[in-house]
């Protein structure tokens, strides 16, 4: 169990002050001059030695992603952008890093945005999240007048400005092309990738995109330093993490835990455990909605990193656990999910627009069993045929959850269709 | 030059290029729908999709560029896999309404479900069905076939650069949409038709009119504005029943004006089909026997300085040519083909060009439009200038009344006078010229069909001379001309001979009574009322203005129904085909004239239509190369004389009905009804 002083986010739960006297006192903005001081070469390093892998979903390493700017400011400014359109289903960290600790936010945007020679960051947050934006807001407008952004940032002698644009509910422009097509007041849809937004990103512009709590902790991860944070987890799943606890579990929560936590660990020290002991789990869908769920044997011995679910062919995604007992009607959780993907789906690539809806379509027969049982064959192959072949991962995180269901509940769908079949006659 | 391996063939090709168009240069053909090579790249039909060496997944062929070392599969089982998944997804909430659906025939989804379609449907779910919509009176719209490709969007915000068509909503319930209900604004909009790749947009004039298997097609050239754009006019049981543009890179790419699209059924209306003899102030049928040897007794028998002819917008080089012989060999020198009273000056060929080419828009860096309106003056001129625009660092300045041309210009002042300010180097424009490669100036016929037209045709020259439009291999002078008779009849040098009188003095002198006989060959844009007490020969297609006045009708073929020639704006000679036979009595012009001249008793050297093409060739070489611009050699043209400060206007008011032709069709009348007279129904925003 992760140890309180190895805690980056002291304020989780809002206990405190999020301002900045507050922050100040849990050690943000502590020798952000003298970290920018070492130099952007010294900061890039430092994150990729670290391990950081992108908390946003994918996972990919974040010092890496930084290194993929231009080294050379040329024509066109950088920008940076940090995903604050939490959306997944089941996720709801970087609402409490809003909420509650948002100078651990902007001290992040202030290294990552000198770290890739950017002079304006934007914060892209969830339009549901409206006290949340005026948290950051506060903080910004705080740090500001404190002199930490804003011209001459910190006396660093770089110029820094943090902006928040708030999005208007859609869960595709958490995407990140999505979401600078939507910052730039177009119409939130993925774009076609190659250009990556490094080279071809806002407004035309080389764009880093990271999600919230992916920047929140570099500032720490650079003052206790990059071996400090990779001593956590195992080696490529390295650091803390925010995971978020949902469902049938005595205490949900939210909590920061040292990554490749046992599953059932985390769940148990964490959130009580689940409803009506651990045998009373059905499953457990390991990284939010759009991740496959696990059943209970998996769920015993899992540990909770990227490349250990990945193994068991699902994935960690945002870290979002969302726990199912045997109450369950798995079917028709999982065929909310499907309408979920339907309804968010942007229309704008043939297999997503047309798939998803034929998806949940097709799970809302399976929940009531009006089907037949070679359909559960067809709709994965349907699965199949959307996953990969659309323009973002949208098509992907509709699939991939069904495809879980089929693989891992196969005869509980078959009973309902036999038991259906049976009741007509 | 990346090099790259595409089913086992190596090929290199320019860096930028996509996977897609490589394999095309292999020949290898990929299904698409989105994509389309003179629009952005959408990449969302997904039917393109390639296998590429160590990508994890299937790649979009059209938006994935080529890199060194690639390895490229287009045919292996995953990709076909991939690609029959996507075309039963595309599928699934398509109407199964080919039947009745007028892309039948000629549908890429259709051919593509035969290659890659199941036989039969697995979806049994409820199809998913919208609302119908007004796009306007030319484009009809069934939005339920649609498969969202956004080709349309792409070319209504790209081409043709109005922001009418967008997508509307999210997911299976994303909607090709107007935002509020109205008809598309620009005169591009049949280009949507050829464009959507399924029967989502059809053409609203030929919905349920015939099968394309039933058509026959002939390839010919649009008469219906100064562009020569090239067309396939489609017809069946005697009447063209459409017009699509063909690709043509130096003309009009794919594109074409709704006007030269649509007015087709006017060619079905107010016809000219027998020869009519005017007694007792009305007009009665006649055979061509009496008609002719009318005429040809008041040409015999009137004095040749009391009578004049005057050709028409839609003349075509033949009838003109041997209307001019008719004319010399009765020593008529009253002759013109102006009768916008421009005051083009036809001793220089170079003078009444589009020198750079349409095409050479493409290369020009700057623009300088005088008394011209593009947009409405030849549609598809004002897409390239647009395109070019896009590119940037593209000045264009306006000299004229304040105009949406789609494309960002500054609007220098209204006034002819600038145009010496400008050629003098007062004005800051002329150093934007200056500073040009290949500047351009566009001239419209609205300036040079003012009183002082000479003066600023002078004046246009000086300014292209001391701003570096004209200079050693490049010229930018453009003349833009709204009729497509216009540039041949030059050619020709169908002006007043020696002491003739242009149009100007031939209706002063018919309101006089100096003049006592005109020929009208399909001239219908003259004030008929100033033609007096003459005696009116009109030869023509359509019972317009022309024929109203006249006192003999001589029927004649209308574009589509001869083998024509015309020439340009750019000085190009392209020749028209016969798709449909001129109806009843009608006649080709050329050979209407040739009966005249037998029926005085000349005898005209030109039996058939490769005589009448040799005699054309006698008179002006550039008809023996046809297809070809010719540029043409920079000289003196204009006259001095001083430019009024008034401000210039432009030619075309109402783009829909320019012509008989426009004026006599419905659909035109339609489009004036939506677009022009602000009759249009409310909008949804309309409270």
């Amino acid at each position: 169990m992760l140890a309180d002083k190895d805690r980056i986010f002291t304020n989780l739960y809002g206990q405190h002050d999020f301002g900045l006297k507050g922050a100040k006192s849990r050690g943000d903005w502590d020798g952000t001059k003298d970290i920018l001081a070492k130099g952007r070469e010294w900061i890039i390093n430092e994150v990729k030695t670290s391990g950081l892998r992108g908390r946003g979903g994918a996972g990919f390493s974040t010092g890496v992603k930084w290194s993929f700017m231009p080294k050379e400011v040329g024509a066109r400014p950088h920008f940076l952008v940090v995903n604050a359109d939490e959306g997944e289903p089941g996720t709801c960290k970087d609402r409490e890093i809003l909420r509650h600790d948002p100078h651990k936010l902007v001290e992040g945007c202030l290294i990552a945005g000198f770290a890739v020679q950017a002079h304006a960051a934007y914060i892209y947050v969830r339009g549901e999240f409206f006290r949340e934006a005026e948290h950051l807001q506060a903080a910004i407008d705080q740090a500001r007048e404190a002199g930490l952004i804003g011209k001459n940032a910190c006396g660093s002698g770089w110029d820094f400005e943090v902006y928040v644009h708030r999005g208007m509910g859609a869960y595709v422009c958490g995407e990140e092309s999505a979401l600078i097509e939507s910052l730039e007041g177009k119409k939130g849809q993925p774009r076609l990738k190659p250009p990556f937004p490094a080279g071809v990103g806002l407004y035309g512009c080389p764009t880093t995109v990271n999600n919230v709590e992916s920047i929140a902790v570099v500032a720490t991860i650079l003052r206790r330093g990059a071996t400090w944070f990779s001593s956590f987890g195992r080696p490529n799943n390295t650091g803390t993490k925010l995971f978020c606890i949902s469902g049938h579990v005595n205490k949900p929560c939210n909590v920061e835990e040292s990554m490749s936590i046992p599953l059932r660990e985390l769940i148990e020290k964490h959130a009580g455990g689940v409803r009506g002991g651990w045998d009373n789990l059905l499953g457990i869908i390991p990284g939010g909605s759009s991740v496959p769920v696990l059943t209970k044997d998996v769920c015993d011995n899992v540990l909770m990193d990227f490349d250990a679910l990945r193994e068991v062919r699902s994935g960690l995604g945002t870290a979002a656990v969302i726990v199912m007992d045997k109450s369950t009607d798995i079917v028709k959780a999982i065929a909310r999910l499907s309408y979920f993907y339907k309804h968010e789906s942007c229309g704008q690539c043939t297999p997503c627009r047309e798939g998803t809806g034929w998806m949940w379509r097709m799970m809302e027969r399976m929940v009531s069993g009006e089907a037949e049982i070679e359909e559960i064959d067809m709709l994965d192959e349907v699965t199949r045929q959307v996953e990969g072949h659309t323009i973002c991962a949208l098509g992907d995180a509709a699939a991939w959850p069904i495809q879980g269901l089929i693989r891992n509940f196969r005869p509980e769908m078959e009973r309902r269709i036999l038991a259906r079949r049976q009741a007509r006659l | 030059m990346p090099k790259l391996t595409i089913d086992g063939q190596e090929i290199e090709v320019p860096a930028n290029t996509t996977v897609l168009q490589a394999a095309e240069m292999l020949g290898i053909e990929i299904p698409r729908f989105c994509y389309h090579e003179r629009l952005s790249i959408a990449g969302n039909c997904r039917m393109c999709l390639v296998e590429v060496e160590k990508a994890p997944k299937p790649v979009a062929s059209c938006a994935m560029p080529v890199g060194e070392g690639m390895v490229v599969r287009t045919s292996t089982p995953n990709v076909l896999k991939a690609r029959r998944g996507v075309m039963e997804l595309i599928l699934i909430n398509h109407p199964l309404d080919c039947p009745i659906c007028d892309q039948g025939g000629e549908c890429d989804l259709q051919d593509q479900a035969v290659a890659f379609g199941r036989d039969h449907g697995r979806y049994a779910e409820k199809k998913h069905a919208v609302r119908r919509k007004n796009f306007g009176p030319l484009i009809k719209a069934e939005m339920t076939r649609c498969i969202h490709c956004t080709r349309c969007i792409r070319f209504t915000t790209e081409v043709a650069g109005v922001p009418d068509l967008g997508g509307i909503g999210r997911g299976e319930h994303m909607e090709i949409d107007t935002y509020v209900d109205k008809a598309i604004g620009t005169e591009l909009s049949g280009c949507l038709i050829d464009l959507c790749p399924v029967g989502a947009l059809t053409s609203a004039p030929y919905a349920f009119r015939a099968r394309p298997w039933e058509l026959k097609k002939t390839e010919t050239i649009d008469a219906l504005d100064a562009v020569g754009s090239h067309i396939r006019a489609d017809s069946k049981g005697g009447e063209v029943l459409r017009v699509m543009p063909r690709n043509n890179d130096d003309i009009n790419e794919e594109w074409l004006g709704d006007k030269s699209r649509f007015a087709i059924d006017g060619l079905m209306r107010q016809r000219l089909d027998r020869p009519y003899i005017r007694e007792n102030g009305k007009l009665r049928e006649a055979t061509w026997d009496e008609a002719l040897s009318l005429v040809a007794a008041k040409l015999k028998n009137t004095d040749a300085k009391a009578m004049a002819a005057i050709v028409g917008d839609l003349a075509d080089c033949e009838s003109v040519a041997a209307l001019k012989d008719l004319m010399t060999d009765l020593k008529v020198s009253n002759l013109d083909c102006r009768q916008d009273f421009a005051q083009i000056d036809p001793s220089c060929r170079a003078g009444y060009l589009f020198n750079p080419g349409i095409a050479g828009i493409d290369a020009a860096d700057a623009l300088l439009i005088i008394g011209s309106n593009p947009r409405r003056e030849a549609p598809v001129i004002n897409a390239r200038i647009r395109k070019r625009s896009l590119r940037g660092g593209f000045p264009v300045g306006v000299i004229g009344p304040k105009m949406d041309l789609t494309y960002k210009t500054e609007q220098l002042g209204e006034s002819a006078a600038l145009l010496e300010a400008i050629a003098s180097g007062a004005h800051p424009f002329a150093a934007k010229l200056k500073a040009a490669k290949n500047p351009m100036l566009i001239l419209g016929m609205g300036a040079l069909s003012r009183h002082d037209g000479a003066a600023i045709l002078a004046s246009a020259r000086k300014l292209a001379e001391t701003c570096g439009v004209v200079k050693e291999g490049w010229n930018g002078f453009s003349v833009l001309h709204t009729a497509a008779a216009r540039a041949g009849a030059l050619d020709l040098g169908f002006v007043p001979a020696q002491g003739g009188r242009d149009v100007k003095g031939i209706l002063e002198g018919a309101e006089k009574g100096d003049i006592q006989l005109v020929y009208l060959l399909g001239a219908d844009e003259i004030d008929m009322s100033r033609l007096g007490k003459a005696f009116v020969i009109y030869q023509g297609h359509h019972g317009d203005a022309g024929a109203h006045r006249a006192d003999v009708i001589l029927p004649g073929a209308a574009y589509t129904e001869k083998n024509a020639t015309y020439v340009n704006t750019e000085g190009r000679v392209q020749h028209t085909r016969l798709a449909v036979f001129p109806p009843g009595q009608a006649r080709e012009d050329w050979k209407i004239v040739r009966a005249v001249a037998g029926a005085i008793g000349i005898h005209m050297p030109y039996d058939n239509l490769s005589q009448m093409r040799a005699r054309l060739c006698d008179m002006n070489s550039v008809f023996a190369r046809a297809d070809l611009r010719q540029p043409a050699t920079w000289g003196a043209f204009g006259s001095a004389g001083a430019v009024a400060d008034e401000p210039l206007k432009t030619a075309i008011a109402n783009y829909y009905m320019t012509d008989p032709i426009g004026r006599a069709s419905p659909t035109m009348a339609v489009c004036v009804e939506t677009f022009l007279s602000g009759a249009e129904p409310r909008t949804g925003t309309h409270g």
